[in-house]
């Protein structure tokens, strides 16, 4: 055989194994590494497996993920950026204006992604009107967790307005009960205030406030009266309260020490796992005031090189949006379905809570990004807010103070 | 050629470690001082926008707390650390009893990293399981030492657990110093009829002048670096009542997606270190030159 013929056969099995047998490949990097966390991925794992993938794993722990938005930064640098990211709210933003992410509306409009989605949801998986990203599950972060027992015992209501959990939390306190397990870790004081600015701001104050940083939202009498709740409910934790991981927060309330904690629907996995049953041994509700703050995990897509990888996105993409990992997933990890025809048999009473809000806040725009948990603004400005709101927490700083001081910070932070 | 070689040879082992440390030492501080001066996110950029991110530094009261925490804490530090290995060397000085086996338990500290000593004294020191509790239990129920979770006391508990941490290497750098003191001169003295004491704050320590210097240069950059300590201490907390500036820098860089502000508080940081390092190169050159 002559050279020029060689190369040239070689040439052709090079082009049509790539383009023919184009097996999808995916490098999934992710911080899911715990326990029930793991385990939903090894769910994602199997059914890409089992649709002809193959999977490279790139766990990376560590720091609620800023470990792994530190390996993504170093992997997009050097130019060879992973197949797909977990990524959430305005960071998919702000990777798509970096010009790293890729365009998924291919297969978004054949799965016919937009009727499935809630609107806001949808909106965060849009790069300039292309899909970029799939999300994964919905948290809810206003969520109060009640001891169910201490509750009865102290002919105590879930409480539906501020003033009836401050009179609630008097009491409790009078019967030397601690009324609210917290963590002073500057992201659970911010969990806590934006549940309390929902309630007390209104939807549309809350949107205003967190989300257009409209400065006279951000310093109406309204933010001082946030920030006075704020302080009355300082007075509601223990003293030992600095520095608590959330979960030993939730134990209290399983424990009895506790009535009330205020977290995302994460904590109900910690219920679940002790095995107390939720309407029995613990409660749930909204924390007071109308609206629904979400946590969406998603993936993003990154540009890469290669028909095995794009197919590979493709694949990954259709199965993460797919009815049987969203039921299975979400069963997993304590939060519900983002797409809003899975079937909810399986889950529990908080979680039908949940999906039947989300709905229903859809309906009304009331449906909203946390800004506590990245969903609502870029780092520099929710950070710019959480040192206010960890700073007044944890200090004798007037409610008025806190408010000059959030609206200086976020023009810092511009 | 075997002249050619003994010339450099010498030359030509250091070229490599010349060549990394001029690229990722320097060449690094100029390029965190060139991303200072833009207005870097999540991803470094390059057009030079002037002083705008060390404007912002300095308006932010996060900072200010880092920097003030980074002066009492260092200060104390420092001060307290001397200190106290000071006179635990004099006292182990006095030819006492199993000096090796104390010599190595002060020293033991030294081994543990910042993260272990900083979680070992957030359960010493937090009210509801340490030492507070048990004092407590013993019966004494006003007795209260809550430090790490009052904003205005925080930054003292780490300088506590920091002192507990370094004071006993500081002890065998001052043990080391006190050995080499001429024992001629002190037994001279002791015919005399000089009292000890007088012998220690006469004699011995101003001997030691060279030895406080580098107790105090080791010190003062564990000071400046100091970061695990607080991450396991406190977390920063409570708020962030006990940033420091590397901390701060931490969470510009790693958790905000903010790299000139990171990079700003980086070259501040830069700085204070080399108002403390250059007055000390300084005297250690004009030391050999004369």
């Amino acid at each position: 055989m002559n050279k020029p013929a060689f190369a040239a056969v070689v040439a052709a099995a090079f082009v049509s194994a790539s383009s023919a047998f184009a097996e999808p490949q995916a490098e999934v990097l992710h911080w899911w590494t715990s326990g029930g966390e793991a385990k939903s991925v090894a769910v994602l794992q199997q059914e890409f497996a089992a649709n002809g993938g193959t999977w490279t794993d790139m766990p990376v722990a560590g720091g609620g993920g800023d470990a792994a938005m530190t390996a993504l930064r170093a992997r997009v640098l050097s130019g060879n950026a992973p197949t797909a990211v977990q990524l959430k709210g305005p960071a998919i933003q702000e990777w798509y204006e970096e010009g790293a992410l890729a365009d998924i509306s291919a297969v978004a409009e054949a799965e016919g992604w937009a009727n499935v989605l809630p609107a806001s949801i949808a909106g965060h998986m849009q790069c300039e009107g292309a899909w970029c990203a799939a999300p994964v599950n919905v948290h809810r972060v206003d969520w109060i967790w009640a001891n169910a027992d201490i509750l009865t015992a102290n002919g105590i209501a879930m409480p539906g307005t501020w003033d009836e959990f401050n009179a609630a939390a008097e009491k409790l306190q009078a019967a030397g009960i601690v009324p609210l397990a917290h963590g002073g870790q500057a992201w659970q004081d911010a969990t806590v205030f934006e549940a309390v600015a929902l309630g007390i701001l209104g939807a549309d104050g809350f949107r205003k406030a967190f989300v257009e940083l409209d400065e006279n939202a951000l310093t109406s009498d309204a933010m001082v009266a946030v920030f006075d709740q704020m302080r009355t409910m300082r007075g509601y934790v223990d003293r030992n309260f600095s520095g608590r991981d959330w979960n030993l927060a939730t134990a209290m309330v399983m424990n009895g020490e506790a009535a009330f904690q205020i977290m995302g629907d994460w904590a109900k996995g910690e219920f679940l796992a002790a095995g107390k049953a939720p309407g029995v041994d613990f409660l749930c509700a909204s924390t007071p005031g109308d609206g629904f703050l979400y946590n969406v995990d998603s993936f993003a897509m990154f540009n890469v090189d290669g028909e095995d990888k794009r197919a590979g996105q493709a694949l990954l993409a259709k199965l993460i949006v797919g009815k049987n990992f969203q039921k299975v997933f979400n069963l997993n990890k304590g939060s519900i379905p983002a797409r809003t025809d899975v079937a909810l048999d399986e889950f529990d009473s908080c979680a039908h809570l949940s999906a039947r809000d989300m709905a229903a806040s859809s309906e009304s725009g009331s449906l909203l990004p946390s800004y506590a948990h990245g969903m609502a603004l870029r780092g520099a400005q929710s950070g710019a807010i959480t040192d206010v709101v960890t700073a007044h927490f944890n200090s004798d700083m007037s409610s008025a103070d806190a408010v000059k001081m959030l609206a200086e910070a976020i023009a810092n932070s511009m | 050629m075997a002249a050619w070689l003994e010339r450099n040879v010498p030359k030509l082992v250091l070229a490599p470690s010349f060549v990394a440390v001029l690229v990722f030492v320097y060449g690094f501080i100029a390029w965190t001082a060139w991303v200072s001066m833009t207005r870097s996110r999540l991803l470094p950029k390059y057009e030079i926008e002037g002083f705008i991110q060390y404007d912002r530094l300095f308006a932010a009261p996060r900072w200010d707390t880092a920097i003030n925490n980074l002066f009492v804490f260092g200060a104390l530090f420092i001060a307290v650390s001397m200190l106290l290995g000071l006179l635990l060397a004099i006292l182990l000085d006095q030819k006492i009893r199993a000096e090796g086996a104390l010599r190595t338990i002060y020293l033991y500290p030294m081994a543990l990293s910042m993260i272990v000593t900083g979680t070992a004294w957030k359960w010493i020191m937090n009210p509801g399981l340490g030492i507070e509790a048990t004092v407590r239990g013993w019966g004494f129920e006003g007795f209260s030492f809550d430090w790490v979770i009052d904003p205005d006391m925080a930054i003292y508990a780490i300088v506590i657990a920091g002192v507990w941490q370094a004071s006993g290497f500081v002890m065998a750098l001052f043990l080391a110093g006190l050995r080499s003191v001429d024992e001629e001169i002190v037994k001279a003295a002791r015919v005399d009829g000089i009292p000890t004491w007088r012998i220690y704050s006469a004699i011995i320590i101003p001997s030691m002048m060279p030895i406080f210097l580098s107790a105090f240069i080791v010190l003062a950059h564990l000071a400046i670096k100091s970061f695990d300590l607080v991450i396991a201490l406190t977390g920063g907390g409570p708020g962030y009542a006990t940033d420091l500036p590397a901390t701060y820098m931490y969470a510009m860089a790693f958790s905000r997606g903010d790299l000139g502000q990171a990079a700003s508080s980086a070259m501040v940081m830069m700085a204070v270190v080399f108002a403390i390092v250059v007055p000390y190169l300084y005297s250690e050159l004009r030391a050999k030159r004369d």
